[in-house]
């Protein structure tokens, strides 16, 4: 009784299994048939598509303006949001909802809504700062705050941070060392998720940059499916690879941190 | 390991309000160099509150912190060099246990060598030189409390702040460490303020007492004098057990139940009022049948080792004694028993305020 049970949960956890692997990987495997095809029904295989990214200048530099954004967003996200949310956690635990809320509302405004609120400021910023396509981050930094709080929160949750930071200034440490020796370390797996989080939505982001007129990878990938489908759609899937080994990579090594050594052996 | 000494500690008219709630109420301590004074309360009394403090943890509405005769009071916790022990866990997760103890040597730009070898020495003192490289989620609870006050020894502190260290641990680790933190105290030689709701840990580990309620100290002595000579009805009730029977003040004694009774204060006015009576000053015989507002049955012996408690049901009332087992043993649940009452000098606590006529 109890065997045919386990049997059938079993055949049902493949089942689930088989159904979601094919639901994401299909139009991974159609994407990359398509951007293999030939010029003509029987044409042979070739990867055309792909070699043009590299060798269409506004590919590679709508490649390149995204991935320096996503790092300059990460990076400006965790020095703001880190900080802030460490001291109104020890300081001003009242506001901690006021701070929530406020993060939280890029969620619920439409990008569009918020395009028509910036652009005024951007346009100001290229006339008379710059016409970098960076100028982006800031912007970038208001999307990615309701995620980059959440994974934050939660990883901030998780630790005994008032007893921690205490017990590190009674020892002589001042808020610097606090954040990077302590806080930063304690929380290694929040960190990587909010950083991630922050460079794949980057990474995926088209309505702010086009409606402001900057080329990101995105926007190229749309132009380019005007062009030339099959290159738009070898970019995607290189895109979306990319963000998969990403992942991979950053929840390996957020593994390996928060494993000490023989952490199997407790007494 | 070398002993430093310890540096005299002194609390100056502290004072925190905390949005308009008095936590502290000018408490003034001086604690002697190598000295181990414990404040003992209930939560919320204040305890806790004095303790950060001194830490610098926290800013005092009004008063002094002072440290060997220098003036903290506007120091930050992080240029106080006070060690601290938390109640709560506060080791450094992703640091082993050598790490941890290094932490603030490191900080004060100790070589290598130096922080490696004095961190070894201080694992060593709390008994723990096998456990260098575990991480803190590899030690019980036991063992993370000795690191903790490793750390905070490590970096050779002007004053050492425990609060509540032992609280999160089950009894048998409890008063073991508790023992072993006296002991390492007194090797160390340094000044030591620690701070507790349990009133046998204070009594076991302490050179002086502070009880505190409501924020301020109500009586301040070596754990005997607390125990046996409280100043206040509330040390009387917070500190032991103690039974409260209604009597009458005459002529500077108390009249409880047809037994007079010398008072700690003998000018208080005459009047009913509860005496305060310890377990200890209440003996039991059982000769024939016994009558009287004193007799009674006893209801419940409860074993405590060498003492036993006996609690006796007087109709109207339960009174608690405690005597050696031995004598317990010869009234067990049912027996009638006669209560005698020592004639100590006792405490008396009125209702219109309980520490007016103390």
């Amino acid at each position: 009784m109890i065997r045919s049970r386990r049997l059938k949960l079993q055949v049902f956890r493949y089942v689930v299994l088989l159904a979601a692997a094919l639901f994401f990987l299909m139009p991974m495997f159609a994407s990359i048939e398509f951007s293999t095809r030939g010029n003509g029904i029987a044409a042979p295989r070739t990867l055309d598509s792909w070699k043009l990214i590299a060798s269409t200048p506004e590919l590679s530099d709508a490649i390149i303006a995204s991935l320096e954004l996503a790092v300059i967003t990460s990076v400006m996200m965790l020095v703001l949001l880190l900080p802030t949310m460490v001291w109104v956690r020890l300081r001003l635990p009242r506001i901690n909802r006021v701070v929530e809320f406020i993060c939280l509302m890029p969620l619920t405004v439409p990008a569009i809504a918020l395009v028509v609120g910036i652009k005024p400021i951007y346009i100001w910023i290229s006339l008379n700062v710059t016409d970098s396509i960076l100028a982006l981050a800031f912007a970038y930094l208001i999307l990615v705050l309701p995620y980059a709080f959440r994974a934050l929160d939660a990883g901030l949750g998780a630790i005994d941070l008032k007893t921690l930071t205490e017990a590190a200034r009674s020892l002589g440490a001042g808020w610097g060392t606090v954040m990077l020796r302590i806080v930063v370390p304690s929380i290694p797996s929040a960190i990587l998720n909010a950083s991630l989080l922050s460079v794949a939505l980057v990474l995926g982001e088209y309505t702010f940059a086009n409606l402001m007129n900057y080329e990101n990878l995105q926007v190229a990938v749309a132009y380019e499916s005007l062009v030339d489908a099959g290159t738009s759609v070898a970019i995607s899937v290189a895109a979306l690879a990319f963000g998969f080994v990403l992942l991979m990579v950053l929840s390996f090594v957020g593994r390996l941190r928060s494993t000490p050594v023989g952490a199997l052996q407790r007494p | 390991m070398t002993t430093s000494l310890g540096i005299e500690v002194r609390l100056e008219e502290l004072r925190r309000v905390f949005a308009g709630v008095v936590a502290l109420d000018e408490l003034t301590l001086t604690i002697a160099p190598g000295e181990l004074v414990a404040l003992l309360g209930p939560s919320g009394c204040g305890k806790t509150t004095a303790l950060r403090l001194v830490a610098g943890l926290d800013e005092a509405t009004n008063g002094r912190v002072v440290f060997g005769g220098s003036d903290v009071t506007n120091l930050g916790a992080n240029r106080r060099n006070v060690g601290m022990v938390f109640q709560a866990y506060s080791l450094f997760p992703h640091m082993t246990a050598m790490q941890n103890v290094a932490f603030g040597l490191q900080l004060r730009h100790l070589g290598d060598a130096e922080r490696r070898e004095r961190s070894g020495e201080m694992l060593e003192l709390v008994g723990l030189s096998g456990f260098a490289d575990r991480y803190p989620a590899q030690l019980s609870g036991g063992q993370q409390q000795r690191v903790a006050l490793a750390r905070a020894l490590a970096i050779r502190p002007k004053v050492l702040l425990l609060d509540e260290p032992l609280s999160a641990l089950d009894a048998k680790v409890r008063s073991r460490l508790r023992d072993e933190i006296r002991r390492v105290q007194l090797e160390v030689g340094i000044t030591t303020l620690f701070v507790t709701h349990d009133q046998e840990e204070a009594l076991a580990i302490a050179d002086r007492v502070g009880v505190m309620n409501k924020g301020r100290l109500e009586q301040l002595g070596p754990p005997t004098t607390i125990y046996s000579r409280p100043a206040t009805p509330f040390v009387a009730e917070f500190v032991g057990l103690t039974n409260k029977l209604e009597g009458s003040v005459k002529d500077g004694e108390v009249e409880v139940r047809g037994v007079r009774l010398p008072l700690v204060k003998p000018d208080a006015s005459d009047g009913p009022a509860t005496a305060l009576i310890r377990p200890e000053a209440v003996s039991l015989k059982a000769d024939g049948a016994p009558d009287g507002p004193l007799a009674g049955t006893v209801i419940a012996v409860a074993f405590l080792r060498a003492t036993s408690r006996v609690t006796v049901d007087l109709g109207d009332q339960i009174v608690l004694a405690q005597m050696p087992t031995s004598e317990a043993s010869a009234h067990p649940a049912g027996t009638r028993v006669l209560l005698i009452l020592r004639a100590d000098p006792v405490l008396i606590a009125r209702d219109e305020k309980a520490s007016a006529e103390s």
